[in-house]
């Protein structure tokens, strides 16, 4: 990596990509690009690459996790070995288990959990080329996999995160600001419902600037949630143009 | 009392669609006399019930819808059968052998084997059980011959039509017999192999362009033309 940058933000306010504080990366959504898989999606946001493939609901293998009352959710975030700078190991490290619980608990309020008793829905979530905030966008892209499968849900979850970098706070940070900054806040929205499914913070912050945070990741998450609903109906608004003209 | 979609418009899962005296339908849910989607689809009205026409999704078992499965697992007193849903049904032999099953003496592989296609039944699911099969009703049983096509199982009335409009003019056109599971497998038998192309080709499209509008006419044309087409070759 090149030397550490001196500061994340100069003097006009501008980020070392050339960003705004309060603006997002680049996002490309899309969804349905594993055949094989009952639902799936693609997701860039900055020089994040995310695959997510959704399987199910479908038969518990072992038999014994499956609970007599509602489906069981299973998720697997894992980085590929070429995903970062150093070779990542490819067996599941502490970090990616917790991630794995992270995105599953912040996944779940928005599912019809009790629909399909004694079922099991699987996300498997791969992390092609990570840049900051992978949690966040694969929160984005497993739900729009979820609802590409066609599982019943109450709202798309959308996730983006704020942070502070220097003493400003900022919206989506990316690698340097996540690595150098003082906080991170990722923050995971089911935007119709107005509930948050998941809140976590890194760093030191104080109540209002928290507040200040909370609010701008909130912001980011709605302008995403229009883009996730665009992509979903994309797939089909394509064909229809296509047939009908 | 408001709307906020039109009749046939996309809508995605949280998306509010209605506000006040509505019943939620298919693939709604009501919170404090809110009507949200739960799944991506079509807006349909219904008098107060408000319903969303599902774009994709899967099979759950209903008493007394016919199914198309494999045969997946051969037990002790009984088959495990696929039908392509997240439950997997199950088929006792006295329905098929139609006379009482007895264990020491009938080989249950000799009747139906690992792989084999039924044409079937359900004749009891909930919660808490299985789907439970039965193949004991004329025009019901295992598959000998004709193509198998899997297609979203939503998309199965849409291929039916108005009132089978859409498979009876496909089965006219191509001279194919056409048996639609709900369970969104398609079994096609014709008498020669490019009609139940043709047939193959259609329902293909139907899944694919299911939510637009003119559809009939388009297969009806499409399929006019691709037997022109067959006509000139074999002509040459």
């Amino acid at each position: 990596m090149s030397e550490k940058p001196e500061k994340l933000i100069d003097k006009k306010g501008i980020r070392l990509d050339g960003r705004k504080p309060d603006e997002l990366r680049s996002i490309k959504l899309e969804v349905g690009v594993i055949p094989n898989a009952d639902g799936s999606a693609y997701v860039e946001h900055g020089k994040n690459k995310i695959l997510v493939g959704v399987y199910g609901p479908r038969e518990v293998h072992p038999k014994h996790l499956a609970l007599q009352d509602r489906t069981v959710l299973k998720c697997r975030y894992h980085m590929a070995p070429f995903s970062v700078q150093e070779r990542k190991s490819p067996a599941p490290s502490r970090r990616e288990i917790e991630l794995s619980k992270v995105i599953r608990e912040s996944l779940q309020p928005s599912i019809f959990m009790e629909y399909y008793p004694r079922t099991m829905i699987d996300v498997f979530i791969e992390i092609l080329q990570a840049d900051g905030g992978t949690r966040c966008a694969s929160i984005t892209a497993a739900s729009l996999a979820l609802a590409d499968a066609g599982i019943p849900m109450r709202d798309l979850v959308v996730s983006c995160a704020a942070g502070k970098a220097d003493d400003t706070i900022v919206l989506d940070l990316m690698d340097e600001e996540d690595k150098q900054g003082k906080a991170d806040v990722p923050v995971a929205l089911m935007p119709n419902l107005n509930a948050i499914t998941l809140l976590q913070m890194d760093g030191k912050l104080t109540h209002e600037e928290f507040e200040s945070a909370v609010n701008l990741a909130i912001d980011g998450c709605k302008r995403i949630y229009s883009m996730q609903k665009e992509a979903l109906k994309a797939k089909y608004i394509n064909v229809k143009e296509e047939a009908e003209e | 009392m408001p709307t906020f979609f039109e009749p046939k418009q996309i809508v995605t899962p949280g998306d509010l669609i209605a506000e006040g005296e509505y019943i939620a339908g298919e693939n709604t849910y009501a919170e404090d006399k809110k009507i949200f989607a739960s799944r991506t689809g079509l807006v349909e009205y219904d008098n107060k019930r408000v319903n969303v026409v599902a774009l994709k999704a899967f099979y759950m078992p209903r008493a007394g819808d016919m199914v198309i499965g494999t045969v997946v697992e051969i037990g002790f007193n009984g088959w495990t059968i696929n039908i392509n849903s997240p439950y997997q049904a199950f088929l006792r032999p006295a329905d098929v052998l139609s006379r009482p099953f007895k264990p020491q003496k009938d080989e249950l592989s000799q009747v139906l084997d690992m792989g084999d296609l039924i044409v079937a039944k359900i004749i009891s699911y909930d919660r808490t059980h299985d789907p439970q099969i039965t193949v004991a009703e004329p025009g019901l049983g295992k598959i000998t011959r004709g193509q198998i096509v899997k297609v979203t199982p939503t998309k199965i009335p849409r291929i039916i039509g108005r009132q089978g409009s859409m498979v009876s003019m496909i089965k006219e056109q191509t001279g194919c017999q056409i048996i639609l599971g709900l369970n969104g497998v398609v079994l096609i038998t014709g008498k020669t192999l490019e009609d139940e192309q043709l047939a193959l080709m259609a329902i293909h499209k139907i899944e694919e362009e299911s939510h637009t509008s003119g559809l009939t006419d388009r297969i009806t044309q499409m399929l006019k033309e691709e037997k022109s087409k067959q006509e000139e070759k074999k002509n040459e």
